[in-house]
């Protein structure tokens, strides 16, 4: 089941020509790129761990297209995204976030129920995946 | 626009010149960096041969992206930094260099100082730098082969890949002293084969150096009286000859000196009415007063 959580994840994986391509339109904005990557893929998860820190001075999409390289090579069977973050007063906040890596099985959700006072039944959801620890998950 | 069609003759050289915008540039360069005439052609065949790669291209005729890392050597004060800022938007006007910022960087930015800390520091600098230009100044302390805990070639060979296979990401350009660089690159083959063009930039001559005294004045809108020209020229003379000479620096280090004791001066005339004139005018005896005139022996700093 395909996670489709931030921008283009209806589209099918974006080739490195159109990370570049999308990774430019953010500095063109001067918005700070930064990269980070998880192993949780729940909806909830807003703060994935950070890969390395927000790169808000490197100015040329071969730079953050290299440290994406490195990332991939790290964590080649994670969840990666990368996100664009605008500084200007009054934002302060992301911009662009979408996923640029995958791993390659992806389980999906499960519905759980849980009965509570009054016979009422909350619902959530759950990841096939998180049933294991951390690092054994992909 | 060029014609495209290789059969036709008039290809558009003044068109290309004219869109890339760097006749400005280079224009700004004569204008604003006094002398330093071998640099200025130099930069100008460079220019030329990048104008006339781009019109090839065009035309459709093969053209290697050509090694465009540079190496600088002169003393300190002769325009190194600021000739390779100037490089940086020529290349950018020509389209050799996606952005034309300048990272300038020293041995320090490059080395780590334990095991493991060279790779990332060196790549760190290396990612900032893409698209654009990295200068690095004293580039011979990469190499301190006396000391073995030394890891300053693990950066160099990090530079060699880099400088080698992401060409058109990167320009470096490397600069410092004549004979240390030579040294540096019979020790580092590798590196000095990879420079394509070596740039020397010869001292400044006393009127040269006058000139650029002049320039900065008038950006800063001050005004030597004559007294105080004919006192600068003869500081300009026994300064140079002194220790720790750094050309242009050392000149805008003595205005700066100058325009501390005019300062001073005005402030001691408080009952004085003051004009605009006043403001602006260095007098021959704010530059007398500098310690240059006093010690014959020339060992002092001023």
């Amino acid at each position: 089941m395909r996670l489709t959580q931030g921008t283009f994840s209806f589209l099918p994986d974006l080739t490195d020509d159109q990370i570049r391509a999308q990774i430019e339109y953010c500095l063109q904005h001067g918005w700070a790129v930064s990269i980070e990557y998880t192993d949780d893929p729940h909806p909830r998860n807003t703060y994935w761990e950070m890969f390395g820190m927000p790169m808000f001075d490197i100015k040329d999409a071969a730079g953050i297209l290299a440290a994406l390289r490195d990332c991939r090579t790290t964590f080649p069977n994670q969840y990666i995204k990368m996100n664009a973050f605008d500084s200007t007063r009054g934002r302060e906040s992301m911009r662009l976030s979408f996923i640029v890596g995958r791993p390659k099985d992806e389980p999906g959700f499960g519905l759980v129920r849980e009965e509570g006072a009054g016979r009422r039944v909350h619902y959530t959801v759950r990841a096939y995946v998180t049933d294991r620890p951390e690092g054994e998950r992909y | 626009m060029p014609d495209t069609d290789a059969q036709a003759a008039d290809i558009n050289l003044d068109g290309v010149f004219r869109d890339s915008g760097v006749g400005e540039v280079l224009e700004g360069l004569d204008r604003e960096l006094i002398g330093l005439a071998p640099v200025k052609s130099r930069i100008h065949d460079i220019s030329a041969l990048l104008l006339v790669d781009k019109l090839r291209q065009q035309v459709g005729l093969s053209s290697d992206a050509p090694t465009l890392h540079m190496c600088f050597t002169g003393n300190p004060g002769t325009g190194k930094t600021t000739v390779a800022l100037r490089m940086a938007e020529i290349l950018r006007h020509l389209g050799y260099v996606r952005k034309g910022h300048l990272v300038a960087v020293t041995r320090d930015d490059l080395v780590g100082q334990y095991i493991g800390h060279t790779a990332p520091k060196t790549r760190e600098v290396l990612k900032r730098a893409m698209g654009g230009v990295l200068f690095i100044d004293e580039a011979y302390y990469l190499c301190r082969p006396e000391n073995e805990r030394d890891y300053g070639q693990e950066a160099i060979e990090i530079l060699l890949q880099v400088m080698e296979n992401q060409r058109e990401d990167l320009v470096v350009i490397l600069a410092g002293y004549k004979d240390r660089m030579e040294q540096f690159f019979r020790s580092n083959p590798g590196l000095s084969s990879r420079i394509a063009h070596h740039i020397d930039f010869p001292d400044y001559s006393p009127s040269e150096l006058f000139a650029i005294a002049r320039l900065m004045l008038e950006r800063m809108q001050y005004q030597l009286s004559p007294d105080a020209e004919l006192a600068f020229r003869e500081y300009i003379e026994r300064r140079r000859v002194q220790a720790h000479f750094a050309n242009a620096r050392s000149i805008r280090n003595a205005l700066d000196r100058a325009r501390l004791r005019q300062a001073s001066r005005l402030f001691g005339q408080r009952g004085v009415n003051l004009c605009r004139d006043d403001l602006m005018t260095i007098e021959s005896a704010d530059i007398r007063a500098s310690r240059v005139f006093l010690d014959p022996s020339g060992t002092d700093s001023p």
